[in-house]
């Protein structure tokens, strides 16, 4: 250190707090900017969430209608016995059925021509269903029926804006020039497009008819998965956290089981589907595709989750509340579970639900153990058959979809996946309100 | 389902048992309860406990012992000569189980009489049919020795079933009287309630050993056995995958190289996205945010993270993928051939990683003391120069670490890779090429009907095992670095 002073002769810089030199601007311009980065950053988050809202609800909401063609129609006794004494009987019926269509059509003073083909590109084959009716209910025939038949999946397109006049490729699926028909059948309110309760309830359907497919089926899979994870994870995290929190003595074993835990929580999800189809499968000859064995899988899995956050509200009871236990003459065991336990309860729920929602959304394990998509080809039949009979769900019927490379199943994918947001959603909400209404803050 | 009325008699044993304890302890006492050593529901509980502890665990040990017992016993008694060429024993057993299954719903239906079940042996031309009949699924045709063999599984299984029921119930009830006879009042209930009560808890914390045990046996077992049907040193240094496909025969080419380096690749992506963006969400939330931005912000990025991950997969793979194909697809800069790429999935993937690199560092740039601030504010320094120079690297080993818990994530990844990389294993540096990695790769290895003894199939086991490897060395430095960190201020 040395006496000189700052000033070393020559002109003092003539300046001033007041006035901003160059260096002070630079050091200004560098905080606006490291502030703008900031929000910078926030904003292109927020920005891929709404594009990811936006895309999900776009894409997803047309799987929800479907398209299907009206057409009311009296077919007599005779008509039937005529088309049943044909070789071909289907097309003795769709032959009716484009009478029918005509008929219709001339009524509302529409003239448009088409023929047998361009009705088959657009509704299927109606012949087939329509004789099913007649012969499940031979009662009907004389009096008027109203059909409602589903349309093509192309068909379906074009009204979601899938399929548009420009991407249209003529194929025995759909031709451009079946469009004008089915435009003016849509003006004469003959197609419109209607709730497709099918997706909803319905199961999977085969690779070729993605008209039929439904998630229904792989909802109650996952419902079933989930019991078995509520059933087991919950008793077994909470008796966890009780030992590890209340009771556990500073020792190499309680070392152990926490380093297992912190552990097992970053253990990729896939290694788990590994040790389930290693574990329950091939060593205990478990069903495969069974929810029971996805939800072993997913208690596992949830387990250090729960453990977690049911330590850290059994921490938020003030030790106050077990010394006035102990005080009172309370063994430990009885101040645990009369008093602590009791009060950390809303903040376990609350935990356990946000672990039950994260396995819901989990897919990897499940395709390992077999849970793939087109096993959900229905609902179970009673209880024990919910947990043992191969079913999937919901993530992984997605995932089916997904990997169908059909323009038709992504739709039902994205569809699938505002069903599978709405059930995570519910359970958010509901651990939120959990906590806003009972949390206790001390 | 006779499981379960198993279950429910010995809970309805167990129940009876407590009310029977109680009353026995009060009237033992003389009706006056300040008499006895316990509360009288701990005598109850002491009976209970005794009724079902028991009972429970020979319920769980019969159950996972006698499938294998039997599975044995039936597979050994299958003659040599019944095992078809190309066959194996293994393939027959699931046959057998099958066809016991098909009898077994045969009889429930009502299509068979039990009698026939067990006993149909010339005829068993007849049986196939009959089984076909009822709507149950049996191969082509069942013949005498697999017949046989599903009858000896139906029989055994009978008598498992029936003996497990004789015995947990004997457990049951020999447990209630040997709980009702502690019932005097100088009887320590609390003490011996309370020992068990801690014996299950402790159990209930071996849990998170016991799945590390499972996880780390049936990736060993699996591993070695893989092993010894192809080389290791060609596993971990091939610079090729080509599987070849079950049933054609040839030598499948399962090098790791090309998996790792596309998950690596993939990662490096992904963190570029993510860190940054990231970082500087956390910098902004905790220095500069007002209370009221913070709590909107935060946990709207957070929604983020609950997003399940087979969402972030068709996102890639439907909207990311087409948008980058118009960007560089054929039609704009030529670099791309198709929608799935490592791009695709690792700009998916950052996006996922967001929200955990922004809380993570929240959380370590909220821990950096205030006084540190206050001190390079009073020395001038605006509030930029004080994150960079100041809050940033008193931070960093913490930020360091949540790095690093986010690369493990993103490695340990599955639906976003499977769907949006592509499924092509290759070495190359452009990122705009079809890449795969180690998890997709066991997704696909193991979802297809392959054979459990082929290489294809059990490679899964040995990539599982490099996955769990790299991952849990990530984590446990990533910890350490953390913990490390964490100290220094507390």
């Amino acid at each position: 250190m040395t006496d000189a002073t700052l000033n070393t002769g020559g002109e003092s810089p003539r300046s001033s707090l007041l006035t901003q030199d160059a260096h002070t601007k630079r050091r200004n311009r560098a905080e606006t900017r490291f502030r703008a980065y900031g929000l910078a950053a926030i904003l292109i988050g927020l920005f891929f969430l709404i594009v990811l809202a936006v895309s999900i609800i776009r894409s997803g909401t047309p799987a929800f209608t479907r398209t299907v063609v009206d057409v009311e129609f009296t077919l007599t006794q005779t008509q039937i016995d005529e088309a049943e004494s044909q070789l071909f009987k289907t097309a003795a019926y769709s032959g009716y059925f484009i009478d029918a269509l005509k008929r219709q059509l001339d009524e509302r003073g529409m003239d448009v021509a088409f023929d047998e083909d361009a009705i088959e590109r657009i509704v299927g084959k109606p012949g087939s269903t329509i004789r099913e009716y007649y012969r499940a209910s031979p009662d009907r025939a004389g009096t008027p029926v109203a059909f409602e038949l589903a349309a093509s999946s192309r068909v379906d397109g074009y009204f979601n804006g899938r399929v548009t006049r420009d991407t249209i490729q003529d194929s025995r699926f759909l031709m451009e020039a079946d469009l004008d028909l089915v435009d003016a059948l849509a003006e004469a309110g003959i197609i419109r497009s209607s709730i497709n309760w099918t997706f909803i309830t319905g199961a999977d359907s085969g690779v070729d008819n993605p008209g039929a497919a439904g998630i229904g089926a792989s909802v109650v899979g996952s419902f079933f998965m989930m019991l078995v994870v509520l059933a087991l994870s919950l008793p077994i995290g909470v008796a966890a956290s009780i030992y590890l929190e209340e009771f556990a003595p500073q020792n190499r074993f309680t070392d152990l089981i926490e380093v297992n835990i912190s552990n097992l929580a970053a253990v990729p999800s896939i290694v788990f589907g590994i040790l389930g189809l290693a574990v329950f499968i091939q060593f205990a000859h478990l069903p495969q595709s069974a929810p029971l064995v996805g939800g072993l899988v997913l208690t596992l899995m949830t387990l250090p989750t729960i453990i977690i956050s049911t330590r850290a509200s059994l921490r938020a009871v003030p030790p106050s509340i077990r010394d006035a236990a102990l005080g009172v003459g309370a063994s430990k065991m009885q101040s645990v579970f009369h008093h602590v336990l009791p009060l950390a309860m809303p903040g376990i729920l609350t935990g356990t639900i946000i672990g039950l929602a994260q396995a819901l959304g989990e897919t990897a394990p499940l395709l390992l153990i077999g849970m793939v998509g087109f096993v959900a080809r229905g609902y179970p039949d009673g209880l024990a058959a919910g947990f043992m009979d191969p079913n999937s769900a919901m993530p992984a019927q997605i995932y089916t979809w997904a990997a169908r490379a059909d323009a038709s199943f992504y739709e039902k994918a994205w569809g699938g996946i505002i069903v599978l947001l709405v059930f995570l959603l519910t359970m958010n909400i509901l651990a939120i309100i959990l906590r806003r209404r009972f949390e206790r803050r001390w | 389902m006779p499981l379960l009325w198993l279950i429910v008699i010995v809970l309805a044993i167990a129940a009876g048992g407590y009310f029977m304890g109680r009353s026995r302890a009060l009237a033992g006492a003389g009706g006056d309860s300040r008499s006895l050593h316990s509360l009288p529901s701990y005598y109850g509980y002491n009976v209970a406990l005794k009724v079902l502890l028991p009972s429970f665990l020979l319920l769980l040990v019969w159950l996972m012992v006698q499938p294998v017992i039997v599975n044995g016993t039936v597979s050994s008694a299958i003659p040599e000569r019944a095992i078809p060429e190309g066959s194996s024993r293994d393939l027959i057993m699931s046959e057998v189980r099958r066809t016991a299954e098909g009898l077994d719903n045969a009889v429930a239906q009502g299509v068979m009489t039990e009698e026939f079940a067990r006993n149909a042996r010339s005829d068993f031309n007849d049986v196939t049919q009959r089984l076909k009949d009822a709507g149950q699924i049996v191969t082509a045709r069942v013949t005498q020795p697999i017949l046989q063999a599903a009858q000896k599984f139906r029989v055994m299984n009978a008598t498992g079933s029936l003996l497990m029921t004789v015995a947990v119930l004997a457990v049951a009830i020999a447990g209630a009287f040997w709980g009702l006879r502690e019932m005097f009042p100088a009887f320590r209930a609390r003490n011996v309630v309370e020992r068990v009560v801690l014996g299950i808890l402790v159990s209930a914390a071996s849990v998170a050993i016991l799945t590390t045990i499972g996880i780390v046996l049936s990736l060993v077992f699996n591993t070695i056995e893989f092993f010894r049907l192809y080389p290791a040193s060609e596993f971990f240094f091939g610079t090729s995958w080509a599987p070849s496909f079950t049933g054609r025969g040839g030598a499948s080419d399962l090098g790791v190289l090309p998996l790792l380096w596309g998950t690596f690749y993939i990662s490096i992506v992904a963190l570029l996205v993510a860190v940054p963006i990231g970082l500087f969400a956390a910098i902004y939330l905790s220095e500069y945010a007002t209370p009221r931005m913070r709590s909107f912000a935060k946990p709207m990025l957070e929604v983020l993270a609950g997003i399940p991950t087979i969402v972030y997969g068709l996102f890639a793979l439907l909207t990311v993928g087409p948008l980058l194909m118009t960007v560089f697809g054929r039609e704009g800069l030529g670099w791309m051939q198709a929608g799935t790429a490592v791009m695709t999935a690792g700009l998916v993937m950052g996006i996922m990683l967001i929200p955990f690199v922004s809380s993570l560092s929240d959380d370590i740039i909220n821990a950096v003391p205030q006084a540190m601030r206050d001190g390079s504010y009073g020395l001038g320094a605006t509030r930029s120069e004080t994150v960079r120079q100041v809050v940033l690297p008193a931070a960093l080993p913490g930020i360091v670490g949540a790095i690093l818990l986010a690369a493990s994530r993103a490695i340990g990844e599955t639906m976003i890779v499977v769907l949006g990389a592509g499924a092509a294993a290759r070495l190359s540096l452009n990122p705009f090429e079809a890449m795969t990695t180690v998890t997709a790769k066991i997704v696909s290895q193991l979802t297809g009907d392959a054979d459990f003894a082929s290489p294809e199939a059990l490679v899964a086991f040995a990539l599982g095992m490099t996955l769990f490897v790299i991952t849990l060395g990530l984590n446990v430095f990533a910890l350490y670095i953390v913990r490390k960190y964490r100290e220094q201020y507390e």
